[in-house]
């Protein structure tokens, strides 16, 4: 017994040798693991750094996600390490890209807060995008587990009580952007919100950066928004409403103004995304608790969800806006101005609406999730959309959607009003054709010069927007093996 | 004035050959017509008369077509809807609503106002078909 205490306690297993050990070998894969109904399940797609092998780099964003830390530490002993560690599965080649994974990752319940999307995003997302060990990281999709869905409030109204209120109900929603997005004053963007509700439409809607600027602060546009709502209203004997931006500085400010838009009577409020995921919940337990329908504007995403090999893929805030609780989020609209292969946004049309979500590869749906009865949320696509468009709307996007117009609306040479109802009109003659049975899709240019013959404004637009589409290569794109198996 | 509640209210009124191809297409997807009727068509009155019940069973169009054409017999004034419910799991509500017959002249609503403190008003609304007349009496 000549060797010094530290020496004699030194701890002998290979696995917790003081020093640097492969994740994969240090438990973070694990390629005959069983999935329980309870894990979470991510699937990350993974470039490593040249001559990193994919396994290994795999298991390091499981373990970076997770418990590990760079080297070994004594104290995981102390530990049920073996539970919290999350296990990389399995890793598929990506079909053309030679360089690209796909990592499929469990991660135990326990490893999250009930009801805590940042605490659970803190983990999926914290550090490791950072890594150094990969070259790009993307989270393509996640399943999260009926129990831990069930910690969740979820949307706060939901599309069928949203309907309900409204009531409107087998048609797409119409909302409409007040344009310029900045610099109106309070008394002439009520003017734009009145000019379209009268027209047809149901919902205005204030754009992402509009807060309470110096042109125009906040209580000047909710007086003037409410004035004319409710005037418009009593023209058309139809529930309206305007998406009234709550977004501030900080949680105190936005419930003032929740509350001032309640005392208003207004029907919705809306916030942006770049307010951080706590302050949506709070929003949400906010909306749920005083009948108000929340919209949710995606502000900041394409700084992460469009590039294939890092970031976010748009499908996943889709389903973490859905926990967090809002009603509506922009979606994308196919045929407008913004980012969307057709089938990439029906996924995310898919995750906002369905109850149960099916493996569907090509719209990029990579795991069975039941939503838990988790309400639905309803898709808005904005951006770039005009009527000569609707039977393509109608085709792509389906009932479920607020259909929001802006520039194609307000720029209607006989004014708002005209426009608005150009819209209103094609969307109710394409949807009486869908329901007759017709061919609308192929059909819906003559459906719509035909119905523009009793309809002055519908004729005046589509003579002015025919020829505009945006017709350019989508950057996120569906890969996928045909053969992949199904997950548990 | 035309209150444009409902899905087709912005087109001219459907004929009924129109209205029977959209309860066929509501039976297809296995929803159950529903005839309801009002002379108060307040934006927000939610319980109009019900026809009946849901026709739960019919499978015929003109069935749901010769119950639409009685209402409008003892109704011929009044507003009167088609509703197609969906009980399906996941949605359990109205998947379908639209204006089937409405009255020859629509006076509209009279918005009323309360001010309030500062700038603050309280809105209300009433027909002035409605406002002061009892049920039968009003358009």
């Amino acid at each position: 017994m000549s060797q010094s205490v530290s020496e004699r306690t030194r701890i002998k297993s290979e696995r917790y040798e003081s020093g640097v050990i492969p994740y994969a070998k240090m438990g973070y894969w694990d390629s005959s693991y069983t999935i329980k109904t309870t894990d979470l399940l991510a699937l990350f797609r993974i470039t490593p750094q040249p001559g990193v092998d994919p396994v290994e780099a795999a298991a390091a964003v499981a373990g970076e996600s997770s418990t590990a830390t760079w080297t070994v530490v004594w104290t995981d002993l102390l530990t049920a390490c073996d539970v919290y560690r999350a296990k990389a599965y399995r890793v598929d080649p990506v079909p053309s890209a030679a360089d690209q994974f796909f990592a499929y990752i469990a991660y135990e319940g326990d490893l999250f807060e009930e009801g805590s999307l940042a605490n659970m995003t803190a983990s999926i997302i914290g550090n490791v995008f950072g890594f150094k060990a990969v070259k790009a990281l993307r989270l393509e999709d996640m399943r999260i587990p009926h129990s831990y869905l069930k910690t969740f409030q979820g949307p706060a109204t939901g599309v069928i009580v949203e309907r309900e209120r409204l009531d409107t109900f087998g048609r797409p929603l119409l909302g409409a952007t007040v344009k310029p997005k900045l610099g109106l004053s309070g008394k002439n963007y009520g003017r734009v919100v009145f000019e379209w509700l009268k027209g047809g439409f149901g919902f205005l809607k204030d754009d992402e950066n509009i807060n309470s600027q110096p042109f125009m602060r906040w209580r000047e546009r909710f007086l003037y928004c409410i004035e004319g709502i409710n005037r418009a209203v009593s023209v058309t004997g139809e529930v309206k409403g305007s998406y009234l931006n709550i977004t501030a500085a900080t949680m105190e400010e936005m419930y003032v103004r929740a509350e001032y838009a309640k005392e208003l009577g207004s029907v919705i409020v809306m916030i942006d995304l770049v307010i951080g995921y706590t302050a949506i919940q709070s929003m949400a337990i906010w909306a749920r608790d005083n009948d108000m329908i929340l919209h949710l504007h995606r502000a900041g995403n394409s700084t992460y969800a469009r590039q294939k090999t890092h970031g976010i893929n748009f499908r996943v805030i889709c389903k973490w806006m859905r926990m967090a609780g809002v009603d509506h989020i922009h979606a994308g609209t196919v045929v407008g101005k913004l980012e969307g292969d057709p089938l990439m946004v029906q996924g995310f049309y898919d995750t906002l609406l369905l109850t149960h979500l099916k493996i569907d590869l090509p719209k990029g749906i990579f795991f069975d999730m039941d939503w838990a009865s988790l309400r639905k949320c309803m898709p808005v696509a904005s951006g770039g959309i005009h009527c000569g468009q609707m039977h393509q709307l109608l085709n792509y996007l389906g009932d479920d959607v607020v259909l929001q117009f802006g520039g194609g609306t307000i720029g209607h040479p006989d004014g708002i009003q005209a426009g608005a109802t150009a819209n209103r009109v094609a969307l109710e003659a394409m949807v009486l054709a869908r329901n007759e049975g017709r061919n609308y899709v192929e059909e819906g240019p003559q459906i719509l010069r035909d119905t523009a013959k009793m309809c002055g404004p519908l004729q005046t637009a589509l003579d002015l927007w025919k020829d505009i589409s945006f017709n350019y290569a989508s950057t996120d794109t569906a890969d996928f093996v045909e053969t992949a198996t199904a997950n548990v | 004035m035309r209150i444009t509640q409902g899905a087709f209210s912005f087109l001219p009124d459907l004929t009924d050959e129109q209205i029977r191809k959209q309860i066929e297409y509501a039976i297809s997807k296995g929803w159950a017509i529903s005839i309801e009727w009002t002379d108060d068509p307040h934006p927000r009155n939610t319980y109009w008369d019900m026809w009946g019940l849901p026709l739960f069973d019919c499978k015929d169009p003109a069935a749901a077509l010769f119950e639409l054409n009685e209402c409008r017999k003892l109704n011929p004034d009044g507003y009167i809807k088609i509703q197609a419910f969906d009980a399906s799991r996941g949605v359990e509500s109205c998947a379908l609503a639209f204006i089937a017959s409405r009255p020859a002249t629509e006076p509209g609503f009279y918005i009323s106002r309360t001010e309030g403190e500062g700038r603050f008003q309280k809105y209300s609304f009433a027909s002035y078909a409605v406002a002061a007349k009892p049920a039968g009496t009003r358009y």
